[in-house]
């Protein structure tokens, strides 16, 4: 059974659940804190997060680079607009594929759970088309993903 | 990636997503998709072409009818996409439950240092 769920909402929406053995404050820190984002915001094998830059405060700046150490390599940019320390985060992202791909709009909850913790991040996106985009640009970059995890292999 | 931007544009449309619910039961004509829908064939057609633009449906010619059908492959290739994007966020948060669990047995190592001191 998997522990993730991910789900389209009305028309310009994704929500992606997953539950965690952790607190809310440790899943929190996780999400905010450089040095443990760059342990497991990696994507497939063998791809290492080399700058990683999170100023969680509002307004505060995220940069993440990415790269497959075969002179692969993408980055993200965003901005905090809210944040409720080991609750919520609301926050704006771009990924540079290298063309910048529309502005996600994403929503990050972190309810307690039984021992654990529920993480929900619901994406919002301006229109349909914007979706439409996105996705499309996601799908070039996982199927990027898919091949360098191939080479890998091989 | 055109085809997809076409894709997600013309799911988009709940009347479209509605027509594509009700081929997923079988081939219909124009004629079977305008009545439940209370619209009329021209404007029904329009949605159609759109999907069939997209790739999501396909038609058939039988006599004077067309009816249409479900395009397997359309629907796969967003299927596709959504899970490998979840596949790759699986990946992390797997990851990420071995970081978490790290991180409270260095909590807990912590704590009985101190419970030492004491």
């Amino acid at each position: 059974m998997s522990k993730m769920t991910l789900q389209t909402e009305g028309d310009s929406c994704l929500v992606v659940m997953r539950r965690f053995a952790a607190s809310p404050e440790a899943v929190y820190r996780a999400h905010t804190d450089p040095e443990l984002i760059k342990k497991w915001l990696l994507g497939p094998d063998g791809w290492s997060m080399p700058v990683c830059i999170n100023e969680a405060r509002p307004g505060g700046k995220i940069r993440y680079e990415w790269t497959n150490g075969k002179g692969h390599g993408f980055y993200l940019t965003g901005e905090y607009l809210e944040l409720n320390p080991y609750h919520r985060i609301v926050h704006v992202e771009r990924m540079f594929l290298p063309d910048p791909t529309p502005d996600n709009h994403a929503e990050t909850t972190f309810e307690p759970d039984g021992e654990g913790t529920l993480m929900t991040i619901r994406m919002t996106l301006p229109d349909e088309q914007t979706r439409a985009s996105m996705l499309a640009s996601g799908m070039e970059h996982g199927m990027e993903a898919s091949y360098a995890r191939l080479e890998g292999l091989l | 990636m055109e085809t997809l931007d076409a894709k997600f544009a013309a799911l988009a449309d709940p009347t479209r997503r509605a027509i594509l619910a009700r081929l997923s039961q079988g081939e219909a004509t124009v004629n079977e998709l305008a009545d439940p829908f209370e619209m009329s064939q021209p404007a029904i057609s329009q949605h159609l072409k759109v999907l069939e633009d997209a790739g999501l449906i396909i038609r058939r010619v039988e006599g004077t009818k067309r009816p249409r059908r479900l395009a397997g492959t359309g629907i796969e290739a967003m299927n596709e996409w959504l899970a490998m994007l979840g596949a790759t966020m699986e990946k992390n948060y797997d990851r990420l439950d071995e970081v978490l669990a790290d991180m409270n047995e260095h909590k807990q190592s912590k704590q009985n240092k101190k419970g030492e001191m004491r």
